[in-house]
């Protein structure tokens, strides 16, 4: 019984983590219509930049934290306004084709300043070993990023509902032509939300260097995932992707654990099954654009 | 004239052999008989091309974007490893061909999820297939061989007549003979009302299907009949290099094929065997200068290709050698590369 409450509970810190790593897809993807292959090269920046900063200039973990976001999102916005930008309205083939260059070169890239073994991030004492609530182990760990990430879903979600940059990106999703119409900038409000999702991605990374493990290859391993939250949660709300990425966390935690050797096998069959059910993913809207 | 059989005059003029297309065939096998010390490297570029012109079948003619065509490579791969490797078929050319149809099995299986759903949709079931193969090997490692690969596999004479030799030479003609028969089936099938139709559904699927076109049907034999070429491609990877492992069916080499496709263009057979060619190239290139970064490059030329546009790059390359031709020929024989792409 508590070995599948702990089970529970890491596969719900595993779903919070790939949701932060990937809610920035989500919008270029689902409301952007932007293939966007190489997000994951974002997420590993900002890992390595909290590795960087931590383990050879001594910052502490959650000072390396934000930087981790920041700079991600400085090299998403700098990428978004020199070359992803000229791209949006060019055929997915393009867009896959470019990603996956950018891709390669990430890869090649971080291999070459970094090698090509894994890192791992010293982290604080506080952070490490886990207690007992009622029998079922806690990792202080993973309990820090239910929070953090369970706060900053609040927070975005709080964003798109509530403030005037929320309703400017959903009406300039909904209807980019109307949108630019009604006055709303609407390249600016695209590149301002692909900058957040990169920084989103950049702090996932960081905090995924001790779970997911970080390594030159990143990008690769886990675009999958990425994209299995993406189209499985549907780009309606944050909230299908959020949904996805639970589902998706606790399923392959507790694939891993009951039937180990089947592996990644149930993720993908999941994903096939789900993807020929619903097209438009589990909570997607029907309407086709 | 009327537009029918206008049409089918301008359809026919097409499917006629060039006096160019003889002269690259010529040169194809003249390099056989000219470099008899690179016959691997040259094996190697005409298993790329053979997968490359099968992907082309499907994204160039049909506008199905795929991202783990490599499944069937792997498939065709193991299928004829396993074949020879058990001693179930020992004749290569018959174990080719049924490695062919096993990977041509899977393909028809997973066309029904193909052809559900747009390019991204498309995109992810391809790429999902792909990666759920190589989990599948994985953990069948007791079939498959795991991380080491089929190990031990010896190949019988081809025909009972002609045996591979070590230098590859056996090797190279038996892949030229392959790619160039299954060239002149496609082509044949290109060209066909059939191949006519698949460019109608490329260009548009609804205007197709009002015109009488059964869109899924013709899709779903298109891609199978991809799949049976990429398996046949994986099968010749097998047996001219008598190993098959894991990296068969990894991502890497999906995505290659894309950039090798890229690189040579769509919708015209000669893509893949051109891209082929220079892809092989630039990676030896790349890999003397910076043996373990080549990736870094062959990124880049992505990015820089997509860029640039591939239809602008494509009218620069041929911008001279054309130039010569008006010369030469007169306009009408002025080559361009058919971009048509979704």
């Amino acid at each position: 019984m508590t070995s599948i409450l702990t089970n529970l509970f890491d596969g719900v810190a595993y779903g919070m983590l790939l949701f932060v790593l990937a809610c920035g897809l989500a919008v270029t993807l689902g409301l952007m219509n932007f293939v966007n292959l190489a997000h994951g090269a974002f997420a590993m920046a900002g890992g390595y930049v909290c590795m960087v900063l931590v383990n050879r200039m001594g910052w502490p973990f959650f000072a390396a934290l934000p930087l981790a976001f920041v700079s991600s999102a400085a090299i998403g916005i700098v990428l978004e306004r020199t070359l992803y930008r000229h791209l949006y309205t060019r055929s997915h083939l393009d867009q896959v084709l470019f990603t996956i260059g950018l891709t390669f070169m990430s890869v090649a890239a971080v291999d070459y300043i970094q090698g090509s073994s894994r890192v791992f991030i010293n982290l604080p004492a506080a952070l490490q070993g886990q207690f007992d609530v009622f029998g079922v182990g806690i990792g202080r760990y993973r309990l820090m990023i239910i929070v953090i990430c369970g706060l900053l879903t609040i927070g975005l979600q709080m964003v798109l509902a509530k403030t005037r940059f929320g309703s400017r990106l959903r009406a300039a999703v909904d209807d980019p032509r109307a949108a630019s119409g009604l006055g709303i900038n609407v390249p600016q409000v695209f590149a301002f939300t692909f900058a957040f999702g990169c920084g989103l991605a950049g702090l996932g990374g960081a905090l995924s260097a001790e779970i997911l493990g970080l390594d030159p290859y990143f990008p690769l391993k886990f675009m999958i995932y990425f994209l299995i939250v993406v189209t499985v949660g549907g780009s309606s709300s944050i909230t299908g992707p959020f949904l996805a990425s639970l589902l998706l966390g606790i399923g392959d935690v507790a694939g891993k654990y009951y039937v180990p050797k089947m592996g990644p096998f149930v993720i993908y069959t999941m994903m096939i099954v789900i993807l020929i059910w619903r097209p438009n993913g589990l909570f997607g809207r029907t309407a086709a654009r | 004239m009327s537009a029918a059989s206008d049409v089918g005059h301008h359809a026919q003029r097409q499917a006629r052999w060039h006096f160019g297309e003889a002269a690259f065939w010529l040169v194809v096998l003249a390099c056989g008989f000219l470099f008899p010390s690179r016959y691997l490297i040259m094996t190697d570029i005409l298993r790329l091309a053979l997968f490359a012109m099968s992907l082309d079948l499907i994204l160039g003619y049909a506008g199905i974007v795929s991202l783990g065509h490599a499944a069937f490579f792997g498939v065709g791969a193991y299928a004829a490893g396993l074949l020879a490797l058990h001693g179930i078929i020992n004749e290569p050319v018959l174990a080719l061909i049924a490695a062919g149809l096993a990977a041509m099995v899977l393909g028809f299986a997973t066309s029904f999820l193909v052809i559900r759903g747009v390019d991204l949709t498309r995109l992810m079931v391809t790429l999902g297939i792909a990666l759920l193969l190589e989990a599948l090997a994985e953990r069948f490692s007791n079939v498959t061989g795991g991380t080491d690969g089929l190990q031990g596999i010896e190949m019988q004479p081809i025909l009972g007549a002609i045996p591979f030799d070590m230098f590859g030479k056996a090797g190279f003609f038996y892949s030229l003979a392959v790619l160039f028969v299954l060239f002149l089936l496609a082509r044949r099938i290109v060209h066909s009302p059939f191949g006519l139709s698949l460019r109608a559904i490329k260009n548009n699927p609804l205007r197709a299907a009002a015109i009488g076109i059964p869109v899924n049907r013709r899709l779903i034999a298109i891609y199978t009949l991809a799949a049976f070429y990429a398996g046949i491609a994986g099968a010749l990877f097998t047996q001219t290099t008598a190993i098959a492992s894991l990296d068969v069916f990894a991502f890497d080499r999906s995505a290659d094929l894309m950039l090798v496709l890229v690189i040579g263009g769509t919708g015209y057979l000669y893509g893949g065997l051109i891209g082929a060619v220079i892809f092989r190239m630039l990676q030896e290139v790349f890999s003397t200068i910076t043996p373990q970064y080549w990736q870094f490059w062959i990124g880049l030329v992505l990015v820089v290709i997509v860029l640039v546009g591939r239809q602008r790059l494509h009218y620069g390359v041929l911008f001279l050698p054309n130039l010569l031709i008006k010369q030469i020929a007169g306009r009408k024989a002025v080559v361009s590369v058919p971009e048509s792409d979704t």
